[in-house]
């Protein structure tokens, strides 16, 4: 069973050494530091992501939260605030408060599966960002926020840095808490979560609250990256996470997943954008690569559902 | 339906049961008295109603009519957190585990041990606590689980329900109930189960079982309670001599 817990962090090393052996400036300074840039945007969307999908649930609406919460804060910056951290604030809780109304609509609305709720908060969102913009994207943002986007620390992305506790904390929260045990728990049965006394419908409720601050997080990297918050930023941004955290091993049917192959989910799919963008291979390669990649995984999912029965069949019998 | 007035009173009583899921009276008027320290089973065909008064005894369903009294004291569950608090534990048919998780989790589901309590469910599990708990207990109950580590999708039938008996039998302060336990094993494991079963009233926990094998049926319960459509046909010992009149119960 090891093969399905160390799997994806091989393929990230084949691909990584195939990357350098025949990409000839991946390797180089500039190139990783712009790889950890990229890097760093998929990696947040994933994390959150990931609690959500280890529930049974999705969340579609995360790119068009990195376009709204960029906006939001920008016309914060715009006002006579400039000190930088309400602008941070800001566009952290336009994303808990997504993901508030995403969870509260899913779980008190009483319907059936979140990707409805969320498709909806999807072009909701986007809406919103694009009206309180006026469609074109607001530039100017605070020092700080410049500096969490796009600063480096002796040439190392300070947004890696930020990813790098966001993932900590999740880590934490996922394989240390009560909390992280009962979405483990939801994600395999809700029905067996319920009967054993766990408020699942809070749980849920909280699943997409961290997600939208993921999400909020991300629009920070990306607001500050741009020097905006633009309204038709984040576009396309949900697909990637979900797939980083397929990728990873976490599976459609809930219950599956870890922060360090989520990552490293997060961290494929930017090697395979950064290394074809260099290679200059036409972007619309790079969709049909990741959705190859996306069906070996899922792939990889089935096969280790068919190796748990197989164990348990020779197990009963004694011969294991 | 006649209200019989035993001589012994139960301690878990339920008292003219009755519902309904739209136009199916799932119960209708049904009685019974658990005592203590009684190992009571439930038989009765299937859409006899067993699952449906299981359900409202572990607090999943409420009533449409009648009560449960405990210690002649009417109780009213609006979810498994109160039916628990009564000291009631369930194991469902389908054992309500968790597949992805191991042993030790799912023993400890809704319950986990934690370090400062001030922090709600964002408190830090302390897993070495519950093993060495769940080490002692699988011990005293003699439930072998060779790997408590691993998730339980690895697991044997037989050690999955062990681990949701276990669980229940842990906890339960006063009552468990139990669907369908033997169902899904095999003979020796089932004879495990059963052991772990019989072993109950000695430590103060009164039981109801409900299964379809009047063979264990016999082998544990004192007494039998039998339904039929939704209705409570008769009682009986539940013992070998008993049998036919058990059976021409149960079928009708």
């Amino acid at each position: 069973m090891g093969i399905v817990r160390t799997g994806p962090l091989l393929m990230l090393a084949a691909i990584f050494v195939t990357a350098a052996l025949t990409v000839p400036v991946f390797l180089t300074t500039t190139n990783l530091t712009n790889l950890g840039f990229q890097a760093s945007i998929v990696i947040c969307l994933a994390l959150g992501q990931l609690v959500v999908m280890v529930t049974r649930g999705i969340d579609l609406s995360v790119g068009s939260v990195v376009a709204l919460s960029g906006v939001t804060g920008s016309l914060v910056a715009d006002g006579s605030l400039s000190g930088g951290l309400p602008v941070v604030a800001t566009i952290v809780l336009t994303g808990a408060a997504v993901g508030l109304v995403n969870g509260v609509v899913f779980v008190k609305g009483r319907i059936p599966h979140p990707f409805v709720v969320t498709l909806a908060t999807f072009t909701i969102a986007r809406g919103i960002a694009l009206l309180l913009a006026n469609g074109d994207p607001n530039t100017g943002m605070p020092h700080l926020v410049q500096e969490l986007g796009a600063g480096t620390v002796g040439g190392f992305p300070i947004p890696m840095i930020l990813v790098a506790v966001l993932a900590a904390i999740t880590f934490v929260l996922l394989q240390r808490t009560q909390w992280g045990r009962w979405i483990y728990a939801i994600g395999a049965s809700a029905e067996a979560a319920r009967r054993t006394g766990i408020p699942v419908g809070r749980l849920l409720i909280s699943a997409y609250v961290v997600c939208g601050v993921a999400a909020g997080f991300c629009g920070l990297i990306v607001a500050g990256r741009t020097n905006a918050g633009s309204p038709t930023a984040g576009n396309l941004y949900e697909l990637d996470a979900i797939a980083a955290v397929i990728i990873g091993g976490a599976s459609f049917a809930g219950g599956r997943g870890t922060v360090m192959n989520a990552v490293v989910g997060a961290l494929m799919i930017s090697v395979i954008r950064n290394s074809m963008d260099l290679m200059s291979i036409q972007a619309f390669w790079q969709l049909v690569v990741i959705g190859v990649i996306i069906v070996i995984a899922v792939e990889f999912d089935v096969l280790r559902g068919y190796l748990e029965d197989r164990t348990r069949v020779l197990r009963a019998r004694g011969t294991l | 339906m006649p209200r019989s007035k035993n001589s012994s009173t139960g301690i878990l009583e339920v008292v003219n049961a009755s519902k309904n899921f739209g136009a199916v009276r799932a119960l209708d008027g049904v009685d019974f008295a658990l005592r203590e320290r009684e190992i009571l089973a439930l038989l009765g065909d299937n859409g006899a109603g067993k699952s449906t008064l299981v359900k409202v005894l572990s607090g999943i369903h409420t009533l449409d009519e009648g009560e449960v009294l405990i210690d002649s004291k009417r109780c009213r569950f609006h979810s498994s957190v109160d039916a628990r608090a009564h000291g009631i534990e369930t194991v469902y048919q389908d054992l309500a585990l968790f597949d992805n998780l191991s042993p030790i989790a799912n023993f400890y589901a809704g319950r986990e041990l934690k370090k400062p309590s001030w922090l709600g469910c964002l408190g830090l599990l302390s897993e070495k606590r519950m093993k060495q708990n769940w080490a002692e207990l699988a011990d005293q109950l003699k439930v072998n689980i060779p790997e408590p580590s691993e998730p339980l999708a690895l697991m044997s039938g037989g050690q999955r329900q062990a681990v949701a008996v276990a669980r229940a039998v842990a906890f339960a302060s006063r009552f468990v109930i139990l669907d369908e336990p033997t169902a899904a094993l095999g003979v020796r494991e089932s004879g495990q189960v059963l052991e772990l079963i019989s072993r109950l009233p000695s430590a103060g926990v009164s039981v109801i079982l409900i299964s379809h094998n009047l063979e264990h049926v016999m082998q544990v319960a004192d007494r039998a309670v039998v339904l039929r459509q939704g209705k409570k046909i008769g009682e009986v010992e539940a013992t070998p001599e008993n049998r036919t009149q058990m059976v021409s119960m149960i079928v009708g």
